[in-house]
């Protein structure tokens, strides 16, 4: 019994049990995704394609409206890089030294999502194995591209009480933020990315991602430098 | 409708630019993995980005009308409680999930 709970001696089987949580966030917003795009008239197939070639929920319900209005390729790459800019921040604390291969770490690099990156950076990082890392990104992309597909096959059949599903992505993160506390136990972090987000809301709303992320990194490194300077100074 | 060249095309773009975001910083991490601003950035950064990404995905609450943003209050309020009674993921989704479809339908008019 005790060693069935092992993390490492299973790895398929802790990460399906890592994922089960944001699945249930993943399965049904993809699902929503696949919805959508096919009532705004695309075929069914382009939801799978939207999914392994984009790959980051919000810029792909963005990337429906920005492909319909015919956005200049230009735009579309500034786009792309102001909704995902936060992804540079994941590589920062995302334990990719863990993932054995070439293949591998590409893999692991390309499938860095929100999902991902919130899963594997709030453990320990001596319970992640390789191949614990991988199926736990591969896991995530599987039930966003059969949520897709699902959704894209189902259309307009859906009942109308599903309205509200989305709010299982807001549940999710609330669950990883008291999830990476635990891990943490660190106070002032979260308070002050509260601040940041509330700050980012009030300032740049539409940019509301990046400008919180880059305040927060900023305090965060304002934290650090005072934390080091009152070392010094004992 | 755009053209399939337009369309793969665009799919394109957006994919290499998200695969170079996410690539760029271990690019250069071989030389940052020794800082120890990166260690701590590393111990304190999770939690806070889930603190923005909760606010990111409730930015369009509109508190000014009906209904004040309350399904949503009530929402958050519910996956907390039990996430810190339970422990169980699943369990602080679903409900949390289920407490604001609810709260929704019973509010609206």
């Amino acid at each position: 019994m005790t060693t069935a709970l092992a993390p490492a001696a299973h790895p398929l089987r802790a990460a399906v049990r890592d994922t089960l949580g944001v699945g249930m966030g993943l399965f049904p917003l993809g699902l929503a995704f696949g919805v959508l795009i096919t009532q705004s008239g695309f075929a069914w197939w382009w939801t799978p394609l939207f999914s392994l070639l984009i790959y980051a929920g919000s810029l792909e319900f963005l990337a429906i409206g920005l492909f319909l209005a015919l956005t200049p390729l230009a735009s579309v790459a500034v786009t792309t890089f102001l909704v995902n800019f936060r992804h540079v921040f994941y590589g920062l604390s995302f334990p990719l030294h863990r993932v054995r291969g070439r293949l591998g770490k590409a893999y692991s690099v390309y499938a860095l999502t929100d999902e991902a990156y919130a899963i594997v950076a709030t453990k320990p990082a001596e319970e992640l194995t390789s191949a614990r890392i991988l199926a736990v990104q591969a896991l995530c992309q599987a039930y966003w591209v059969l949520g897709g597909l699902s959704g894209a096959l189902v259309g307009a059949a859906l009942p109308p009480g599903l309205h509200g599903l989305d709010f299982a992505l807001t549940a999710l993160f609330v669950v990883l933020a008291i999830d990476g506390y635990r891990s943490a136990r660190d106070v002032p972090g979260p308070v002050l990315a509260l601040l940041c987000a509330l700050t980012a809301l009030l300032v740049a709303k539409g940019q509301l991602l990046v400008v919180a992320l880059g305040l927060y990194v900023l305090a965060l490194t304002v934290r650090h430098l005072l934390r080091e300077r009152g070392r010094r100074a004992l | 409708m755009p053209s399939d060249r337009y369309l793969l095309t665009g799919l394109g773009v957006m994919f290499a630019v998200t695969f170079c975001l996410r690539a760029a910083p271990f690019a250069v991490l071989g030389r940052l993995r020794s800082s120890r601003l990166v260690a701590f950035l590393g111990t304190t950064m999770p939690t806070g980005v889930m603190v923005i990404l909760t606010v990111y995905t409730l930015r369009d609450l509109d508190l000014t009308a009906h209904p004040y943003g309350l399904p949503a209050a009530l929402g958050v309020a519910a996956t907390t409680a039990l996430h810190l009674w339970r422990r169980n993921s699943l369990l602080s989704i679903v409900a949390g999930t289920a407490v604001y479809m609810l709260a929704g339908q019973l509010l609206t008019p």
